[in-house]
């Protein structure tokens, strides 16, 4: 099906939020953060700003009717500094003007004075304050301890991975425009609708439903607006109460990346104990969780992580520890894998170096412990329907990794400093929120006297393709043209309560949800035509290809009839549906419980080449065998996969995201982080879709697909890894990610460097010699 | 109250009194709410901005795409300004297909910009459409959705329907580009040339490509009195001339590398310029820009300064002809006069018959900032041994820095590994990096002497292997 945003987007007519015509007497907003990472405020005079041509207004803490409390787990957030101030780029005040450029300018004449307070950046030393959000999470499975003693080999590491900007290419935004009495109407770019309405009526003070928040689409999420869209709604919708004016904030790339959270960077301590045959028995893992100044859903990634711990393989005996701290750094949030990725990244360098003390190929050790059927993941859930060996198996045959691997090691002996690396990364990825409560969705249908559909759900579009999705769903379940329908824009005035767009669960509750909803429809209809035809079974009336059949064989009514004749007989054309995911539920007090609905597979084989003399890399080749249920939109989901992947292997080498001492960023603009560009990506990308692996909870037998391919990105790392070995073997290379041309060059010269011998001192009693 | 900006924007023909340093997608989005162009990052880094900018050449409209974000309204005046609206027919052209058929587009932001940058490439003639060149067209633009494979087999459907006959008539013969486009060079012929303000430039702020200033100062431009250099109709172009290769200060990076007479004596450098910024951007930045800002990593400085470039300086008639060398003076000071502007660079003839290699290493490898990069320019004679030798390294010092001592030291000696060394630590003592965004001190010490390592086993393969330096230690 060619996807009708597809066409728009080519020609430059989809509508973000800042492109829809402007209201009379549009106002634009700018913020003013505070550029200091930690302290009190001391003086703070927005008179200049106030003052300066075309300022309309200067909005501080005390103008904010409700409650100054925002945030999605706990409300620990001020939307408007108060007191003090927790990271750079926290917003103190919002400036409307009549353009954009006005109110930035008079940004600039704030005068805001900070009693500066020592600034804590690093996870390990929150920890050891005390400053933690929520209780420390522990998931156990087996006896650790008594499991030691009987490991033949035991190995200890310590890993550091990175944050990442999201980079969504359209920054945040939103729009408020009043509406009659009270009634605020939001346009906003958020993945949470919902989130948005309940936090703008905190704000000012009222009940959700004088709030109305309209979501068309998003130039791209990640999750960096699941609940960091948040913000800049409210202060839209504050302004346009505090003025009578329709308002804008549209946040520029560096505003964005100063003020918004990121991927969470992490810490974490390893110990894991093998077999001589490189069997695990125990795995041991501490994670420090850099959560930044506020709540957010750190403690929500926090239990992903711990989920995600041993990825996708079975350890019998597992302890794995996480804690969520505060430092003084923007509150982190939502991203692609949301804490997933970290706790596999760790796994994999456990068995990295189990490998290197074995000294056998770490796909080997991979192998031998893939998760099979009936196995227990440490959280308790029964491995069903498990897919980890067979994607393995059918990934090595594929792409006939045997004969790869020698012209690696052919690669690797004939050339000195240019060296090869491979590596194979199996993902194992629950599908749920692990949120019980947020598993439930609606969708309300239309179906026209025309026989045209308006289709609402909760879901939000932003790249990933769910219209298209749902489109796919209703045609088939409606037996009509796709062009007939039309995916409406997401409303909280049409669907209530709904959860945010994450999660990967998209598609699978707003298209169950949507399904639900066609089904009373058709259901209606057909004993409607029984009626008219006189037929005994109404079971046996189908609609397929816009027509009436019985039987298997064809009434002569269409479509169109069907629907005008039920109108004519006042039979309800529309239908709310509503759905829950059957049969998840996790209990926090033991840390056990089913939290997934099921678990998506992969295995992915990802070559490097590396140039030693000058650190730098190329990806060459990255095959993949993904586990994705029935497609229902190839394209789409081909799209996912890739995309996913591209996200992955960019967190894993040169996105690097940077914080000074002070906790200023250092990689705020795209000139200094770098996401992936098209000559970074392999040309050689395949990905092959397991095949007859139905999942029966998905709409159509399909399974979600947004997340899990993030992970394939984490073999770069350990191909990379592979690559340094072959140049210079040595064990003790750093678990640091990103491993960027810098990292490596460092690594592989670590005692030219350490002693100092590139230093000019050393230098000078050389020449002198010379 | 200065003459209006006369130009072509799509279908329309405007002449326009906006201030001339409002970019031109400020222009777009606000002033003509066209919004199907979109804004990602104002700073040339995501392409979302990009449109058309034809300009008449002889009797032709030829069409590059460009960061309409760091380009300066003012400088339309003559020209022919293209956006997404503009392109759009009521059918899909063959680039919109091919992407919505190979589902290249998700969240839709970066797309526009995408299917300008590919419009462009098959809109120029004498040429075939092939994967490596929707590659290189595509290398301005973010995509942070689709992992870029799906958007790299458009090539294939190009391939088929415009194959080996791209150019604005064919596109026109088979409905794929409107019809006013066959229109422009007529229509841009008859626009005046711009009027000239007497005011010197001396008192305003220079523009020429805008890539850097806008970046930097872009906020303040719609208010600044500009000077649009690249409406002068000098200095442009190359020649060759006595000693020297004259390169006019408004030659774009695109056009350096595209020169015939630049490419004999550097050989290389379409390699190197690959590694520098992207297509849109070379397309606008100058290689008086490059020497003005003064930047310490500055790609072009670095090779200029390896191969001794004089600089030709003018204030009103007055001229002064320098050694770049003798330029920088410390972090972002130059020997420049008030009122001096650069208008020629000129490259010594000599240097044909050198060896010269470019090397830069950033953290993502195309499009970013050098976290060290070096240029060589040697001369050697048939036993091996280095008559002369320049070495030029960025990154490490608050200049881009000439390694006065390092190749003094390398004249007269033999092309040996040993040799390499001994010149490395020399340079050691030269150079100052400091820690920063683009890597540690350490780091662009190593870099530094990895790169010397790395020009002189890309230049004599045969007398010295990457091996041998690692044997050594
Ligand atoms: C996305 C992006 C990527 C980039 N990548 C690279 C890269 O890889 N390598 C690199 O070296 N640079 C890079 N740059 C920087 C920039 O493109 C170059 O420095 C370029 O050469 C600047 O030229 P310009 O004509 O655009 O300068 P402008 O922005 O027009 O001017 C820069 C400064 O020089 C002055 N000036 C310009 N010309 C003259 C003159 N003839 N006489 C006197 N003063 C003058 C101006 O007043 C201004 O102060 C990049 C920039 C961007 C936006
Ligand atoms: S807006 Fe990103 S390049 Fe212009
Ligand atoms: S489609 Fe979203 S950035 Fe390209």
């Amino acid at each position: 099906m060619k996807s009708t945003d597809a066409i728009l987007h080519t020609r430059g007519e989809s509508r973000y939020v800042d492109d829809l015509p402007q209201p009379e007497g549009l106002l634009h907003a700018a913020v003013f953060f505070s550029p200091i990472a930690h302290g009190r405020i001391q003086n703070f005079d927005v008179s200049r700003a106030r003052q300066s041509e075309g300022v309309v207004a200067v909005l501080t803490a005390e103008d904010i009717p409700g409650e100054n409390q925002i945030g999605p787990l706990i409300p620990d957030q001020e939307l408007l500094a108060e007191e003090e101030v927790v990271y750079i780029g926290q917003p103190v005040a919002l400036i409307v003007a009549q353009t954009a450029e006005t109110a930035r300018k008079a940004a600039g004449r704030i005068v805001l004075d900070v009693e500066e307070y020592p600034v804590i950046t690093d996870p390990r030393e929150a920890y050891q304050k005390g400053q933690i959000f929520g209780t420390p999470r522990t998931f156990q499975l087996g006896d650790v301890d008594a499991a030691w003693p009987h490991c033949e080999v035991v190995v200890e590491g310590h890993c550091e991975v990175g944050g990442q900007e999201h980079v969504y290419l359209e920054t945040q935004r939103a729009r408020a425009v009043p509406g009659e009495g009270r009634v605020i109407r939001v346009y906003s770019s958020t993945q949470s609708p919902y989130a948005v309405q309940k936090h703008v009526a905190r704000v000012l003070g009222y009940p959700n439903h004088l709030i109305e928040v309209d979501v068309l689409r998003l130039g791209g999420g990640f999750g960096g607006k699941e609940d960091q869209a948040t913000p800049w709604a409210c202060l839209t919708a504050l302004a346009t109460w505090y003025t009578g004016h329709p308002v804008e904030l549209v946040l520029t790339r560096q505003e964005d990346m100063l003020m918004t959270g990121k991927r969470h960077p992490y810490c974490s301590d390893f110990k894991i104990g093998v077999t001589r045959e490189g069997k695990i028995l125990a795995y041991e893992v501490r994670h420090y969780q850099n959560a930044g100044a506020a709540a957010d859903l750190s403690p929500a990634i926090l239990e992903r992580t711990l989920f995600h711990s041993t990825n996708s393989y079975y350890i019998p005996n597992v302890r794995l520890f996480a804690v969520s701290c505060r430092t003084h750094l923007p509150p982190f949030t939502a991203f692609r894998g949301f804490g997933g990725p970290q706790g596999m990244f760790v796994m994999e360098a456990a068995i990295a170096r189990v490998a290197e003390a074995l000294g056998m190929p770490r796909e080997e050790i991979q192998r031998k412990n893939l998760l099979q059927e009936n196995d227990l993941f440490p959280y308790g859930q029964r491995v069903v329907d498990c897919r980890a060996r067979r994607s393995w198996d059918v990934a090595m045959e594929t792409y006939r990794f045997s004969a790869w691997k020698k012209r690696v090691e052919q690669f690797n002996r004939k050339h000195f400093h240019r060296k090869k690396g491979l590596a194979v990364m199996p993902i194992c990825f629950g599908i749920s929120f692990t949120a019980t409560f947020l598993n439930q969705a609606s969708a309300l249908v239309h179906v026209y006297t025309d026989g045209s559909v308006s289709i609402s759900t909760g879901g939000v579009e932003m790249g990933q393709g769910l219209r298209a999705n749902i489109t796919t769903i209703a045609a088939r379940a409606l037996g009509i043209r796709p062009e007939r329908i039309k995916i409406e824009s997401t409303n909280t005035t049409r669907i209530a309560n709904m959860s945010p767009s994450a999660a990967s669960a998209t598609t699978v509750l707003n298209g169950n949800a949507t399904l639900l909803a066609i089904r009373q429809i058709v259901s209606r209809l057909k004993s409607m035509i029984a009626r008219e035809l006189n037929l005994s079974d109404p079971d046996r009336v189908t609609i397929h290809d816009e027509k009436v059949w019985y039987r298997g064989s064809q009434t002569g009514w269409t479509w169109t009839q069907l629907v005008q004749t039920a109108y004519g007989k006042r039979i309800n054309l529309s239908a709310q549906g509503f759905f829950a995911t059957p049969g998840i539920y996790f209990d926090k007090q033991k840390e056990k419980g089913r939290p997934f609905a099921y678990h998506v597979y992969g295995t992915a084989i990802l070559e490097v080449t590396l140039d030693c003399l000058r650190g730098i890399y190329t990806i060459d080749a990255v095959k993949i065998v993904h586990d994705l249920g029935r497609p229902l939109n190839r394209l789409i989901d081909l799209g996912q996969v890739e995309g996913g992947l591209a996200q992955g292997l960019g967190w894993m080498t040169v996105e690097e995201l940077l914080f000074d001492e002070k906790g200023r960023n250092l990689s705020s603009a795209l000139a200094t982080y770098k996401p992936p560009d098209v000559y970074f990506m392999p040309d050689d990308l395949q990905v092959t879709f397991l095949e007859n692996a139905d999942e029966p909870i998905g709409p159509y037998g399909n399974k979600a697909v947004g997340e899990p391919p993030f992970m394939y990105g984490i073999g770069v790392f350990f191909a990379l890894r592979q690559a340094m070995q072959a140049f210079r073997p040595r064990k003790d290379y750093e678990f640091k990610a990103p491993l960027t041309p810098e990292r490596v060059l460092l690594e592989l010269h670590r005692e030219e460097v350490r002693q100092g011998c590139l230093r000019p001192a050393t230098v000078e009693s050389a020449r002198q010699s010379d | 109250m200065a003459a209006p900006i006369h130009f072509w924007l799509n279908n329309e023909e405007l002449r326009c009194n906006e201030p001339p340093g409002l970019s031109v997608l400020d222009y777009l989005r606000k002033r003509r709410r066209l919004v199907g162009t979109k804004e990602g990052c104002k700073e040339g880094d995501c392409g979302a901005c990009t449109v058309l900018v034809g300009e008449l050449q002889g009797r032709q409209v030829i069409y590059r795409p460009m960061t309409s974000c760091l380009m300066p309204l003012g400088e339309l005046h003559g020209k022919h300004l293209v956006t997404i609206e503009g392109i759009n027919r009521p059918e899909l052209n063959p680039v919109q297909q091919a992407i919505v058929q190979e589902g290249a587009t998700q969240c839709g932001f970066c797309t526009p910009g995408i299917v300008m940058s590919l419009m462009g490439y098959i809109m120029q003639k004498g040429q075939v459409v092939d994967a490596r060149g929707i590659k290189r067209w595509l290398s301005g633009h973010l995509c942070r959705c689709t992992g870029y494979r799906s958007l790299k087999a458009v090539a294939g459907h190009l391939q088929t329907s415009v194959g080996d006959r791209p150019g604005i008539e064919n596109l026109i013969r088979n409905r794929w580009l409107p019809e006013y486009f066959a229109h422009m060079p007529r229509r841009l012929a008859r626009i005046a040339p711009p009027v000239h303000r007497d005011g010197k430039p001396e008192n305003r702020l220079i523009i020429a490509g805008g890539t850097d200033i806008y970046v930097q100062r872009g906020e303040e431009l719609p208010e600044t009195d500009v000077f649009l250099f690249n409406l002068m109709p000098k200095p442009k172009g190359i020649r060759l001339s006595g000693k020297a290769l004259h390169i006019g200060a408004l030659t774009t990076f695109e056009e350096l590398a595209a020169h015939a007479q630049v490419r004999r004596l550097i050989p290389r450098i379409r390699e190197y310029m690959h590694l520098i910024a992207s297509l849109q951007i070379r397309h606008r930045a100058t290689v008086g820009g490059n020497i003005i800002n003064a930047s310490p990593i500055a790609d072009i400085v670095i090779l200029f300064l390896a191969l001794d470039v004089r600089l030709v300086l003018q204030k009103g008639r007055q001229r002064r002809v320098l050694p770049l060398r003798q330029f920088y003076l410390g972090y972002k000071r130059m020997d420049q006069r008030p009122g001096e502007i650069l208008v020629e660079v000129q490259i010594p003839r000599d240097v044909e018959g050198c060896r010269i290699h470019f090397e830069k290493v950033s953290k993502r490898r195309t499009l970013d900032i050098a976290s060290v990069n070096s240029a060589i320019c040697l001369r050697s004679n048939d036993d091996g041994t280095i008559e002369s030798a320049a070495v030029a390294v960025g990154g490490v010092a608050p200049v881009p820095l000439f390694l006065e001592k390092t190749s003094r030291f390398l004249e007269g000696k033999s092309c040996r590994p040993e040799t390499v060394l001994q010149a490395v630590e020399i340079a050691m003592t030269e150079i100052s990096p400091i820690s920063d965004v683009r890597g540690s001190a350490d780091y662009k010490r190593l870099l530094t002497r990895q790169l010397i390592i790395a020009h002189f086993t890309t230049l004599f393969p045969d007398k010295m292997q990457v091996r041998e330096f690692y044997e050594v230690h």
